[in-house]
Order: structure tokens, then C-alpha cells, then sequence
């Protein structure tokens, strides 16, 4: 601090002259302006705004100016250490967003790094495929029905107008449980089921049963001793072969496109009469004129085989405790392996059945 | 059934313009189904030629190849001078068969001939040295059946039966097309041309004579005696008896060419003829040597141990179950499925005796079964053959053998019991249109019955048929629905969606098992599907030990493999087969699942029961069929080989371990709203010091750990592996309802840890679960370290939990927390647990 002045008026202090006060001030402007670091602005507030800065020890010298200097001294401090605070605050701010700026760059990743670290997993599609199916019916109004795949004879024939010496059961390539006087078999398709839904509920019925089933045929690229079915089953007042031809036009559509519809062809099964073998007009080629000769998935025919159906014969429906004078029904059935071998183009069946991951994992969790 | 299209037409009168294919395609809609169409499809320059000469010439390969020279008739082209012999008109043709000489008139395909069986026209073309200007047909490239006489290569037409350049395709029916038929097992009268051909008339529309419709000899006095001891298995016997036939007489070529079409060898006159009657009408019928017969034919069931040797020259061991065609000497022949040597027609057979006979078609079933003969006849009369016909058949046998080979009918015909009749079936007017959806007046079904032969009444809105006794598929109401519809046309029914009233979507079991699927593959688990075929050598390859309940396996009567004689009472063995293929083809890391059913016999063995079907069974009944099957409940298995988390450039990779299948179950666990109890386990194919045993309220639902590094080393899979296997059903079935309900609290939290210092052998699971006991201000407690060494001492080990405490209904104090603090400890020291 200056002595104070000897001859005392008028008095003047160096620091606090005009001029002196703008030098200090941009000084500490300029070197403001020059720091590009939180760290150099650390260092320039100690110096141009600290304590000990120039304008702070200005300020302290007001005291010695005579009073009426006193006013004018101050106010010019303070508007110059009002600026060099603001220019402070606004060069840190943006020295912080550079800074903040160039962490973020200093963070880029390379994003074509692999993030595969997780296993994942699929959903096999016959599985995926059995719930397409039930719920398509689902919404139609139907329910899902099940049964065990080691059955009695009795269901899987007898109750199905199969009986011991119909000639039709020695088509049937069935599995018997030892011995075979336990009349035990694994099911030959899931018309059990239909029995076993008929024994247990009263009509009016719609339900589909989706599952396993098993036949000897030793395992090639076109057969399999296990594969899977749907089969349908409808008993109520008043149906008849149209409502069944109506169901399979919607199942098929449902699965295969708007398009798609089904043709009936006279055939014979003991469990339904009158019977009839349902084709598809074919999903790839429609039929179409001009693609139909070429066409590998139909052979040229233009429609492909699909499944069984009929009307419930009469003599199923009594040993299953329902009126045939009071209900009528239908029922259908068709296999899902080839569903899935056609519309993917799966040459050997064997593919569905060994395991290999690489089959199941392309299917993720739908079709 | 084979139906040679000219024999068809010679029954019925099908209208102009018909073609084969359309004549294929209205049968197939009338349930008479095309398989394919045999024959025609040869086109072009097929003719007979004469062999001139021949110069067989040797070649480098050690083939000889014969260079002739053929005379083609007006095909001949002037001058062939390199062929063999004198250069007259002729064509040269190299041929690579030598079963024919010179002088033999064989079959020459020209140039520009198409033969369907090689696929491709023949043509002009230089091979061994020549031009070959045509080629010698055999009879597999003209797709003519082979036989002992023509197997050897060329056919060699009958000297004199044609002249060089006549049309072969004519000469040798070559042009006939032959429909096979898959005819359904109910249409029994469609293995007949008489029955392909009435509905071939129906379904045209056109008239229809019976073939069986024939003159048959008068009945006052016998032919052949007969006695028929079981008149139920054989309700019609017949016997006609022809003299004097020519042993030397063969079989005219219509009617070879009939048979052979047909899909039948001809083999001598008397043998054919019967054949061809059998394919005619669909009576089976069989010829007997008079000369070898002794004594009365008698029809009787077999005794116990008799013996026939049948035609296939086959000792045959019967039982009283077959029915037997007799004489004196013993058995003569199977019923109605195969004759017996002893009396067959030999060459030197001048009379004969004819049978015809209805037979019971289940007896024939079981005896064509038991035999493993499924011979023509017997594929009849199983499936049932017109009881009308038997007298009519033995005389279209007779009249054809006195035609063909001289021989003279004896007057009579010995006639044993009578045709079965039929009983009347009765169904509302309006069944048909109701239940075919097709609109079908009860006028135009009567037209349908009474144009397949049946007798109709139609009164007061009720018809009542007597179906025809060729119609075994008539009996039931609806088998006359189908009748009117297979008439109306299946093409002509209407599309109808029904209108259901409404179902309960899926069950909660079929839904939680959807559930169970996803959060498995969301785990990262692939489902594979595997067949449940296995044999204990399976379960040897899991260290499954004798005295292991699962060794008592549900077996098969008739597996397809030795091997894989059983139904596997676990899903490890098809996970682990999987997997094993999958580290075969080169994947490092494999984690699959199965949802499937597994299979283990009840306690007590039973047989099911066969019930009657002419009612429901009852509530016992079926219960008792239920009983009887085995358990099969529905497991969920995994295994997990490799690494859980995959190695990469930012982490080191997880392998495998025994956590990851515990891991997995507490998933289904959670996912199912189930709590487990995990407790130490011991069960094959596991570690047996790293397998947990899952509980649900005292049962046992299944066990996890890491599999046996003796089992993971006999699949080849490689490092730790994990696997795991739960009773879905079971676990399903513990499923709440509903979820549990959201319950937190909103007051602060008081985080607490604790170490104890316990004995080694004392489980985590039982510490952390008194911990959890002990103050009902605890909302969790997680073990978040163990330590053993020497700051606890030999045989101890150091658990450490970070606990949350809260309350419901208020911010804890010191003193909650303090006393909560002390019941933690003081129940852990109940287990020997130290504060450290
Ligand atoms: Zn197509």
C-alpha cells in the first residue's frame, strides 16, 4: 500500500489511474483469452483475479486517494475486476465444453467390434410350427387337446372302428409294447385324443390335437419312425362335409397364403365315412399355366397332398358315448414334418431329428 | 389293381372321346384312385425286321458286338455295303445281344422312334466302326415284362407270326394302356374288371352289362362231392368238373396279353384261365387234377400239427385256426389263400376240377397273417368277395377251358350251403344332403342305390336299401352317404366356416409350457428334438448303476433295432448323443434343451383292456386303461458344453460350470412361480460331488450339476460339462394360479454384511436360508463371498452375505437394525456359524 501522499491534494496513486486500471484490465483479458485449460485458467484466476492479482491490489490502495477521489477509483476497479470475472466464467465454460468435447471424441469405439458374448438360443421349429397351428384354431374359437403317446389299443384302434381284423390296421406299421398281449402301443397318429376328448367332454367339441406319433419305418431322407401331426375333430348339431371343407379352406390360408385353397378327393378311413384325401392347390406355382410343368414342389400336378378327413363315422362316436342322432362331426389330420421340409426345402428328414444346432438356430424363436 | 384299358372297354361302352387321362381322372374322384398309367407313349417307326446276316467282331474292351445286316420290309434303304452278307435292300444295325441268329425276326426301333423306357429317340448313329441305322429292341426297352424265355435280352418274335416291316407297336398291343388303381380296402368288388367296370358306367353314366350275368349248369346232380364241415369260414362251396382238356394246349395271346397286362404271369392254359376269371369277375377259384384227388373234398378247420406243402413248395405247420381244403390223403390246400402241390394241374392234366367258394374274410385275414401269404385270392376274399358269384365264376372257368382247350363240362355242379343275404339298412331321406352338405334329393339317391344294385324303398321320408351281395362297404347309414356323394362329386361341396361357441384359448399347462420353451432358448439354449428309442447299453454309457430304478425300462415287441429296444426313461441320452454329434462336426460350444415325454412302467404291470365298441365304456373302464400306461411325464433337459460366455477381444470367456444348470432351473423355477429346494444329490450321470437334487414340497423334481467327467469323456465332450433334467409336468402342475403380488415397501433400506465363519461341510444354501429365517425385517441376503484358508483354520470356510433390511411401515432405527443384526447371528450360530 502507497504511504500516503505528503503533500495529500490533490493526490494521486498510480495503480488507480485511469489508464493503469485498463492496462491491468486487459492484461488479465488477454490472458484470459489465451488459456486453453482448465488448468491455465486455474492459473490466470490466481493471477488476474486472485488476492494478490494487480486489480485486487488496486482496489486496496482506494483507501489512500483523498475522499472525493474515493468514488471514482472504486467504480473503476470494480467495473475492470467485473469484467475480468465474467470473461473468466464465460472462457471456462467454454474451455469445459471443449474439454468435454474431445473426452467424448477420445471415447469413440470401433462398433464392428464383435458383442457375441451371450449364448443364443433357438426354439426348434416343429415345435414352433405345432403352436402356429393350434393357434390358428385358437382363434377360430377351438380348443388344444393332448393325450399320452404310449396309448391302449383299444383307443388307438378299436374305438377308432379299428378293429382286431381290419385290414386297415395292418397298414398301420404300428410299434406294440412288450409284451404284445399288454395291448399297449405308441400311438399311430393322435386320433386317441379325438377318443379320449369324446370320452371326456360333451358337445359341442372343436378341438385340435397337435403331436407325436410313431410308425416303424426305419429313418431315411423321407421317413422317420417319429413325426408329427395335427389332427382336428368337430361334433356338433347340424355338420356336415361342407363345414369341414370350409375349416381346411381357412386352416390352409392361414398357413400358406390368401390364395391357397383345398380340393376334396374320395378315399377311405376306418374312423370317418364318408372319407376324403384333402390336397392343396400348390403353394408355390398356384396352378398357374405358365409355371405348373416346371414346378418341383407339386410335380407338375399343381396341387400337392395334404392330409385325411371325413366325417366322423357313426360307429366311432357310440364307443366314444356320443348320440349320432343328436351330433354329427368331422375330422382331419395331416403331418407337420413335411410342412416344414417343403416350405424350407429340407431335402432329408433326418435334418429335423440329429441335433445339430445349426439346423435349429437360423429359426430363432418363430418360423 | 391293374386294369388294362382295352379290357375295360370291353365291358363298357365309355363315350366318344374319352381318353385314357380323362378316364383316370373321373375314376380317381370316384374313389377308384390313379396310381399311374402303364403303357403307350411309343411312337415313331417300330417295326418287325428279319435278321440277314451277322458278323460278330470282337472288340478291345473284350466285348463282341454283332454288326447285322436286317431286312426292314418297305423301311429298307436300297444298298448297306460294309453290312455282313449280300448287299440287297436292308439297314445295318450294331447290336450289343446275342440271344438271337439269323433268320429270327426281331423288333427294330428306326430312327425317330421314341421308347418311353430308355427316355430318348432313337437315331442314326456311328458307333464300333458302323452306322447304326436303328437299333434290335429287348423286351425291358419295348416295357414289356420279362419273363424266363425273353430275360436273356432280345425278343425273338415267333417265326412266321409277322412279316419284315410290319407295324410292331400294333403287332404287340404296344399302343395299350393299363390304369393302376389303388383301390381302397372297403371296395373289395374293385378288384375286378367287373367292378372297375360298373363304376366306370356309373360314374359315365352309360350302360352296364354283368359279366356275371351267365348261363350256369343245372344243379340236380353233383359235379365233384363235397362236404363242408365249418359252413361259417366257408358259407358257398362249388365244384364243376371238365374232361378231356389238351394238356398240349397253350394260351391264346389275347389273353396272355390280358394277364401280363394285368400284372399277372401266365404259366400254363388251365392256370391262366383261372387267373384270368379271378381278374374278371373277382372270384378267386383254383383248379384241381381230378386224377390226384382221393375221396370227397372236405372242408375242415386243420388239427394240431398237420402239414401242407404249398404251391411255393413251402412245408407249411398249421393250426386249427386255418381252414383246409382236404381229400382223403390229408390237406390239398389253404383256403381261399393257396393251393397245395400234391393235386396241382401238371402237363400231363386232361380233367380237372374246378372250385369256387366263399370264404369267411376274416378267417383268410388271419390265416394269410399267420402264413405271410397275401396271395391274390386271399387279398379278395379278406376283403370280401360277391357270395353270389362262386357257381357263375366256375362255369366262366369252364366255358373258357372247353373253348381253349377242347375239354367237355361234365353235366351237373355240386353246390354246398348259400350265399349270406343282406339285411336292409334304414336312414332319414334327407341323411345324405345333411351330412354331405351337397344338395342331394332323396330321388336322385335312390337313382345312385338302384344303379349300384341295391333294392330301395323310400317311404314316408325313409329309405331302406338292400345294398347288392358284391357291396361290403354297405352297411352303416353313412357308408350310403358317401355312396350318393361319390356320385354328386366331392368337387361339389361347398365351403362353410363353422361357427364354434367359443373356446378357453390354451391351457395354462399348454401355455406355461409355450413360457418354459422361450425363457429356455432366451437363456441361449437351442431345443433340438430326438428320438426316444434307446437300449441299457445307454445307460451304461451313463454310469447308471444296476440296481438304478430307470434300469427297468419300458420295452418294445418289435423295435426297429436290437440295440434300441426301449423307450428312454431320461432325455440325457438323446441331449447327450446330440451334443456329442454337434462337437463331432466341429462346433466348440454346444447348448441345447429337449422338452419331451420320458417313459418308466408302473409299479404293477398290466395289461390294458380291449372293450366292445358298441357303447361308451364306463367311468372304471377307463380308468382302467389309464392305469395301465405307463408313466410318461414330460421332462425339460439341457446340456451345456463349452463356453457360457464366449471368449472375444474385450473378455476372457466363461467355460461351462456346474452353476450354469443350476442357473438354468432356477430360471424355469422363476419363470414357473415354483420355489425349489436345492439339496446335494447323488444320481448318475452326474458328478457326484457336483449335482444338486431339486425338491418341491418333499418330491423330487429332478437334479442338475455338472455331468461326470467319465460320462462327458465317453460322449467326447470336452472341459466341465453342465446338464440338467426336470419334471416339467410336475413342476407345472406346482405352478401358483396366479403370480405372487407385487410387495415393496417405500421406507429407506438398511444394508447390513455379515461373515461367518463355518464348517467346511455345512452348505451355503442352509446358512443362507436360517439367515433369511431370522428377522422379518430382511427383504434379501446374498452370499457374495467364500473364503477358506489359513485366517479361518483347517476345515472351515468363511460365508459372506450382504443383507437389506426394511420394514413396511416405517424407517428403521438403530435399535430395529441392532436387534435385527443380533437374531441373524444368533440363528446362524445355531448352525455353528461364527461372526468373524
Ligand atoms: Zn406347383
Amino acid at each position: 500500500m502507497s504511504a500516503p501522499n505528503s503533500d495529500y491534494d490533490p493526490v494521486e496513486v498510480t495503480p488507480l489511474r485511469a489508464d493503469e486500471v485498463e492496462r491491468m484490465r486487459d492484461e488479465a483479458l488477454a490472458a484470459i483469452a489465451a488459456a486453453d485449460s482448465l488448468e491455465a485458467l486455474k492459473q490466470v484466476r490466481i493471477e488476474h483475479a486472485g488476492d494478490r492479482s494487480p486489480l485486487a491490489l488496486a482496489n486496496r490502495e482506494i483507501g489512500a486517494l483523498p475522499p472525493a477521489a474515493r468514488k471514482e477509483a472504486g467504480k473503476r476497479v470494480g467495473r475492470a475486476r467485473g469484467a475480468v470475472n465474467q470473461a473468466l466464467a464465460a472462457r471456462t465454460a467454454e474451455v469445459e465444453a471443449a474439454e468435454f468435447e474431445r473426452r467424448l471424441a477420445e471415447e469413440t469405439v470401433d462398433v464392428t467390434l464383435p458383442a457375441d458374448i451371450e449364448p443364443v438360443g433357438a426354439r426348434h421349429p416343429l415345435t414352433t410350427i405345432q403352436e402356429h397351428v393350434a393357434d390358428i384354431f385358437v382363434a377360430m374359437g377351438w380348443e388344444v387337446a393332448e393325450g399320452p403317446e404310449v396309448e391302449a389299443e383299444w383307443l388307438n384302434f378299436d374305438a377308432l372302428n379299428l378293429g382286431p381284423d381290419h385290414p386297415a390296421r395292418t397298414m398301420q406299421d404300428t410299434f406294440w409294447l412288450d409284451p404284445e398281449s399288454a395291448a399297449m402301443v405308441l400311438r399311430t397318429h393322435t386320433s386317441p385324443v379325438q377318443a379320449r376328448t369324446m370320452l371326456t367332454r360333451t358337445p359341442p367339441i372343436y378341438v385340435v390335437c397337435p403331436g407325436r406319433v410313431y410308425r416303424t419305418d426305419e429313418a431315411d431322407a423321407t421317413h422317420m419312425p417319429v413325426f408329427h401331426q395335427v389332427e382336428g375333430l368337430a361334433i356338433d348339431k347340424g355338420l356336415s362335409i361342407a363345414h369341414l371343407k370350409g375349416t381346411l379352406d381357412h386352416f390352409a390360408r392361414a398357413i400358406y397364403g390368401t390364395e391357397i385353397t383345398t380340393r376334396f378327393r374320395p378315399s377311405y378311413f376306418p374312423f370317418t365315412e364318408p372319407s376324403a384325401e384333402v390336397d392343396l392347390l400348390c403353394y408355390v406355382c398356384h396352378n398357374d399355366p405358365a409355371k405348373v410343368a416346371d414346378c418341383r414342389t407339386c410335380g407338375g400336378e399343381g396341387w400337392v397332398e395334404w392330409g385325411g378327413c371325413g366325417v366322423v363315422n357313426p360307429r366311432v362316436l357310440i364307443a366314444c358315448g356320443v348320440d349320432p342322432e343328436e351330433y354329427s362331426g368331422f375330422a382331419f389330420g395331416m403331418g407337420l414334418d413335411r410342412t416344414i421340409t417343403s416350405r424350407y426345402d429340407i431335402a432329408d428328414l433326418r435334418d429335423l431329428w440329429d441335433g445339430d444346432i445349426r439346423f435349429t438356430e437360423p429359426f430363432g424363436v418363430g418360423l | 389293381m391293374r386294369v388294362p384299358v382295352e379290357w375295360l372297354r370291353s365291358l363298357v361302352e365309355l363315350p366318344d372321346g374319352v381318353t385314357t387321362e380323362a378316364l383316370a381322372d373321373r375314376l380317381t374322384m370316384y374313389d377308384l384312385k390313379l396310381e399311374e398309367i402303364v403303357g403307350g407313349g411309343i411312337t415313331g417307326p417300330l417295326v418287325v425286321g428279319r435278321v440277314l446276316a451277322i458278323s460278330p467282331e470282337p472288340q478291345k474292351n473284350g466285348k463282341t458286338i454283332n454288326w447285322c445286316r436286317v431286312d426292314v420290309g418297305r423301311h429298307n434303304v436300297s444298298s448297306v455295303p460294309d453290312a455282313p452278307g449280300e448287299d440287297v435292300p436292308s439297314r445295318g444295325i450294331v447290336c450289343g445281344a446275342h440271344n438271337f441268329a439269323v433268320g429270327d425276326l426281331v423288333v427294330v426301333s428306326l430312327p425317330g422312334t421314341y421308347l418311353p423306357a430308355l427316355g430318348f429317340e432313337i437315331g442314326s448313329r456311328k458307333t464300333y466302326g458302323h452306322v447304326s441305322d436303328g437299333m434290335i429292341c429287348s423286351t425291358s426297352e419295348l416295357g414289356l415284362p420279362d419273363d424266363e424265355t425273353t430275360a436273356s435280352g432280345i425278343l425273338v418274335l415267333p417265326p412266321d407270326s409277322a412279316r419284315p416291316g410290319d407295324d410292331a407297336i400294333a403287332l404287340l398291343g404296344l399302343a395299350d394302356q393299363t390304369l393302376d388303381l389303388e383301390v381302397n380296402p372297403d371296395r373289395a368288388y374293385a378288384l375286378s374288371l367287373r367292378g372297375v367296370a360298373r363304376d366306370t358306367a356309373i360314374a359315365f353314366d352309360v350302360p352296364f352289362a354283368d359279366p356275371a350275368d351267365r348261363p350256369t349248369p343245372s344243379t340236380d346232380r353233383p359235379a365233384y362231392p363235397v362236404r363242408v364241415e365249418d359252413s361259417t369260414a366257408c358259407p358257398v362251396f362249388t365244384t364243376l368238373v371238365v374232361t378231356g382238356i389238351d394238356p398240349e394246349a397253350t394260351t391264346p395271346a389275347w389273353l396272355v396279353k390280358r394277364l401280363t397286362d394285368a400284372g399277372m404271369r401266365p404259366i400254363s392254359l388251365t392256370v391262366d384261365v383261372s387267373n384270368y376269371v379271378m381278374l374278371e369277375l373277382g372270384q378267386p377259384n383254383h383248379c384241381y387234377d381230378r386224377a390226384k384227388l382221393r375221396g370227397d373234398i372236405v372242408v375242415r378247420r386243420a388239427r394240431p400239427g398237420e402239414t401242407l406243402r404249398t404251391l411255393d413248395d413251402v412245408e407249411r405247420t398249421l393250426t386249427p385256426d386255418d381252414l383246409l381244403i382236404t381229400d382223403d390223403s390229408g390237406p390239398i390246400g389253404l383256403a381261399g389263400v393257396m393251393g397245395g402241390d400234391r393235386v396241382e394241374i401238371d402237363e400231363h392234366s386232361t380233367d380237372v376240377v374246378i372250385e369256387a367258394a366263399h370264404f369267411n374274410p376274416v378267417t383268410i385275414f388271419r390265416t394269410q397273417k399267420r402264413h405271410k401269404l397275401p396271395t391274390e385270392a386271399a387279398k379278395r376274399f379278406e376283403r370280401g368277395v360277391d357270395p353270389e358269384l362262386p357257381l357263375r365264376a366256375a362255369a366262366r372257368v369252364a366255358e373258357l377251358l372247353v373253348e381253349l382247350a377242347g375239354g367237355t363240362l361234365e353235366p351237373g355242379a355240386t353246390v354246398v350251403g348259400d350265399p349270406p343275404r343282406r339285411s336292409p339298412v334304414s336312414f332319414p331321406a334327407d341323411l345324405p344332403e345333411r351330412i354331405s352338405g351337397v344338395p342331394i334329393t332323396p330321388e336322385q339317391a335312390r337313382a345312385t342305390y338302384e344303379r349300384n344294385g341295391c333294392t330301395v324303398e323310400l317311404t314316408e321320408g325313409r329309405f331302406t336299401v338292400t345294398p347288392p351281395s358284391w357291396r361290403f362297404d354297405l352297411n352303416d347309414p353313412y357308408d350310403f352317404v358317401e355312396e350318393a356323394l361319390r356320385t354328386a362329386g366331392y368337387q361339389n361341396v361347398p365351403s362353410v366356416l363353422p361357427t364354434p361357441t367359443g373356446g378357453r384359448g390354451l391351457t395354462r399347462e399348454q401355455e406355461l409350457r409355450r413360457r418354459v420353451g422361450h425363457v429356455l432358448a432366451g437363456a441361449g439354449l437351442v431345443e433340438v428334438t430326438t428320438l426316444p428309442f434307446m437300449g441299457p447299453a445307454d445307460l451304461d454309457r451313463l454310469l447308471v448303476p444296476q440296481d438304478d430304478p430307470r434300469r427297468d425300462l419300458v420295452r418294445l415287441a418289435n423295435p426297429l433295432s436290437a440295440e434300441e429296444p426301449a423307450l428312454s426313461p431320461t432325455l440325457l441320452v438323446g441331449l447327450l448323443r446330440a451334443a456329442s454329434l454337434n462337437i463331432g462336426r466341429g462346433h466348440e460350444t454346444v447348448q441345447i434343451s429337449e422338452i419331451g415325454r420320458v417313459f418308466r412302467p408302473r409299479a404293477e404291470r398290466r395289461e390294458a383292456p380291449i372293450y366292445g365298441v358298441d357303447r361308451r365304456p364306463t367311468e372304471e373302464e377307463l380308468a382302467a386303461l389309464d392305469a395301465a400306461l405307463p408313466e410318461q411325464p414330460r421332462h425339460v433337459g439341457f446340456v451345456l458344453v463349452g463356453e457360457r460366455q464366449r471368449s472375444g477381444w474385450n473378455a476372457p470367456g466363461r467355460p461351462v460350470s456346474w452353476t450354469d444348470a443350476k442357473a438354468v432351473a432356477q430360471r424355469l423355477a422363476d419363470t414357473l412361480h415354483v420355489e425349489l429346494q436345492i439339496a446335494p444329490g447323488s444320481l448318475a450321470p452326474f458328478h457326484p460331488g457336483r449335482c444338486a437334487r431339486l425338491t418341491l414340497d418333499g418330491e423330487v423334481v429332478g437334479h442338475v450339476g455338472e455331468l461326470h467327467p467319465k460320462v462327458a469323456e465317453e460322449y467326447g465332450l470336452p472341459g466341465r460339462v453342465a446338464a440338467g433334467e426336470l419334471d416339467l409336468d410336475a413342476l407345472i402342475a406346482a405352478a401358483p394360479a396366479i403370480g405372487p403380488k407385487p410387495d415393496f415397501s417405500a421406507f429407506p433400506v438398511a444394508k447390513e454384511d455379515f461373515a461367518f465363519v463355518v464348517d467346511e461341510s455345512l452348505p451355503a444354501g442352509e446358512l443362507e436360508a436360517a439367515i433369511r429365517g431370522a428377522s422379518e425385517l430382511l427383504e434379501s441376503a446374498r452370499l457374495f463371498d467364500v473364503y477358506t484358508g489359513d485366517q479361518v483354520g483347517e476345515g472351515r470356510k468363511s460365508l459372506a452375505f450382504k443383507v437389506r433390511l426394511r420394514a413396511a411401515d416405517r424407517t428403521l432405527t438403530d435399535a430395529d437394525i441392532k436387534a435385527a443384526r443380533e437374531r441373524i447371528v444368533s440363528a446362524a450360530a445355531a448352525l455353528g456359524a461364527e461372526l468373524r
